[in-house]
């Protein structure tokens, strides 16, 4: 029997990869190609497994080139998808994740990081993705990036990634990493009626008013989808509202700026973090992923002696949640950054808190996650040093 | 208890992973306990040394690797010479009786042990020699209530060899509480 909502609903005993995969199949997504690299392969192997019996369809692709820019012609058909990858596989997808961005298609890339650079350490975990997310394809766009930290939230995000990619119409990053995608713990799913769902924004319009870039007043263009009968042309070459190619340095500032500005002007609908005690904090400790768990054990170890620890967990790394570091850099005297990296979403701090509050990484090359000792030896320094 | 850390030592092919694996659903699904997994992953196959390492609480568990295990449950000879030495002092330690012959046995711990594998082969299949040890552990530390385990237990083995691993279960559950009686 088909069950087309496909909802595993119940308490599960599984890993973020796995969880990730329910997550994709609960938000509605129908599509995946990818090609399978370690640590994420287990995100494929329970989509190739359950999307016969929820009308889905899995493609193992040729390379990562190919499974990036299938999601994105299945987008266009009318199907939520989403690819799986991990560092070497990411870095081939920057050409797509800058075409995705470019036509606004929504849809999901899925990074199960592991320490790099290049082939690195295929079984073990890191952070060293995070730039190359925000950055990482050429000339000028914004994404959405995700920061899981247990399978729960492998599941909850992986819905909320697809929820954003369709609300706003760009490609959205789930950062996960080896640690959190091979993690095993309880994940909770609801029962369908309880999963928010965002549909995809159509265009209800009249047939001869149809313009398919042209913005709504958050700046995003509904779409249609091919065989709807209307004629449109995608192209990542810069182009009009009409979506033809229009190389006017006119046409380039318009498209590029709303392509940067659609994120900006819904900020406050999309950047989420999650604070404790940072309120009456000397020192705040900003994590993300599963940094943020393994900070927590210093945390407490730095409370228990009396200092005022605060900890500000970034969900959404990008964009990037400027105004509130920038408001709680006047009221501390120090921020910790805990990366499993030499030093990356540390700057986008530094760049933020402005000079007059010390910002210290700690930065670990990855292959495993931070002893909480390192991160409290930091926490001790800065507040009794 | 408050936070259990334990680490299940043997070969490939024992069903050490999956033995963690039911621990940590028993504890989290049937017996509103926490439970964080970690799946060591190396170049391990089947005859190799491997471990499975998960953390069991009454609170959620925010570092999620093993770093002062207090309970082992080692299935191998070459388990008990690579991790026995981990073990917290106070700690329980597990074996099977006739796959380790625990030599330097240390003195700051407890030591329980149980003939698993040869009571899987009289039940009929050796392969169900972790259930054994899991029914073991469960009446020696009672860490998981007996019928989260037996239920844990039943959703996590093969289909069609329920019945045999429940009395696999059973067996080292009885074996296990008349010893610490």
């Amino acid at each position: 029997m088909q069950d087309e909502s496909g909802v595993l609903t119940g308490a599960h005993f599984i890993d973020g990869d796995h969880a990730c995969s329910e997550g994709a199949i609960a938000a509605g997504c129908r599509f995946v190609a990818g090609y399978p690299i370690t640590p994420s392969t287990e995100v494929v192997e329970r989509i190739a497994e359950r999307f016969p019996f929820v009308g889905g369809v899995f493609i193992q692709m040729e390379d990562e080139i190919a499974s990036s820019i299938a999601i994105q012609g299945a987008v266009w058909a009318g199907k939520k998808a989403m690819t799986v990858t991990s560092g070497p596989g990411f870095s081939l997808m920057m050409e797509h994740i800058g075409y995705a961005a470019m036509t606004e298609t929504p849809c999901v890339f899925v990074n199960v990081q592991r320490a790099g650079p290049s082939t690195g350490l295929p079984t073990m975990p890191a952070q060293g993705d995070m730039m190359q997310a925000r950055w990482g394809s050429h000339g000028d766009y914004g994404i959405i990036a995700l920061c899981p930290n247990s399978p729960q939230e492998c599941f909850d995000f992986t819905i909320k990634a697809f929820n954003l990619a369709e609300q706003f119409r760009v490609p959205v990053m789930l950062m996960m990493d080896e640690c959190v995608g091979h993690m095993i713990e309880r994940v909770v799913i609801p029962p369908p009626n309880e999963i928010k769902v965002f549909k995809r924004r159509y265009y209800r319009g009249k047939k001869k008013d149809f313009l398919p870039f042209k913005p709504e007043k958050d700046l995003v263009p509904p779409m249609i989808k091919a065989g709807d009968g209307y004629r449109f042309h995608v192209t990542g070459l810069t182009h009009d509202e009409k979506g033809y190619p229009s190389m006017t340095v006119g046409t380039q500032a318009k498209l590029v700026t709303r392509l940067s500005d659609k994120l900006k002007v819904n900020e406050d609908k999309i950047i989420e973090y999650r604070e404790d005690g940072v309120e009456s904090a000397e020192l705040i400790v900003i994590t993300y992923g599963i940094t943020s768990r393994t900070a927590i054990p210093a945390i407490e170890q730095a409370r228990k002696e009396g200092m005022k620890i605060g900890h500000l967990r970034l969900i959404t790394a990008w964009p990037f949640p400027a105004k509130r570091i920038h408001e709680l850099a006047s009221k501390v005297k120090a921020f910790v950054v805990p990366e499993l990296n030499l030093g990356q979403m540390v700057y986008e701090v530094e760049r933020h808190a402005g000079s007059g509050v010390k910002v210290e990484p700690v930065s670990h090359a990855g292959g495993t996650v931070h002893d909480p000792k390192e991160i409290y030896t930091a926490i001790h320094r800065l507040m009794k040093g | 208890m408050a936070k259990m850390e334990i680490k299940i030592g043997g070969f490939g092919g024992q069903g050490v992973i999956l033995s963690g694996y039911i621990i940590g659903r028993a504890a989290s699904i049937y017996d509103n306990k926490y439970a964080t997994m970690i799946q060591a992953f190396g170049p391990e196959a089947r005859g190799s040394s491997t471990s499975a390492q998960l953390i069991v609480s009454d609170e959620p568990v925010a570092y999620p690797y093993i770093t002062a295990p207090n309970l082992m449950v080692l299935m191998s000879q070459e388990a008990y010479t690579k991790f026995s030495g981990e073990l917290v002092s106070g700690g329980t330690l597990i074996t099977d009786e006739e796959l380790v012959t625990p030599h330097n046995l240390r003195n700051d711990i407890k030591h329980y042990s149980i003939p698993a594998a040869r009571f899987a082969e009289e039940l009929g299949k050796r392969m169900v020699s972790n259930i054994v040890m899991m029914g073991f552990t469960t009446a020696i530390t009672k860490i998981i209530g007996e019928k989260a385990m037996g239920e844990a237990v039943k959703v996590s083995v093969p289909k069609g060899t329920e019945k045999l691993n429940h009395l696999a279960f059973v067996k080292g559950l009885e074996y296990g509480r008349k010893l610490v009686e």
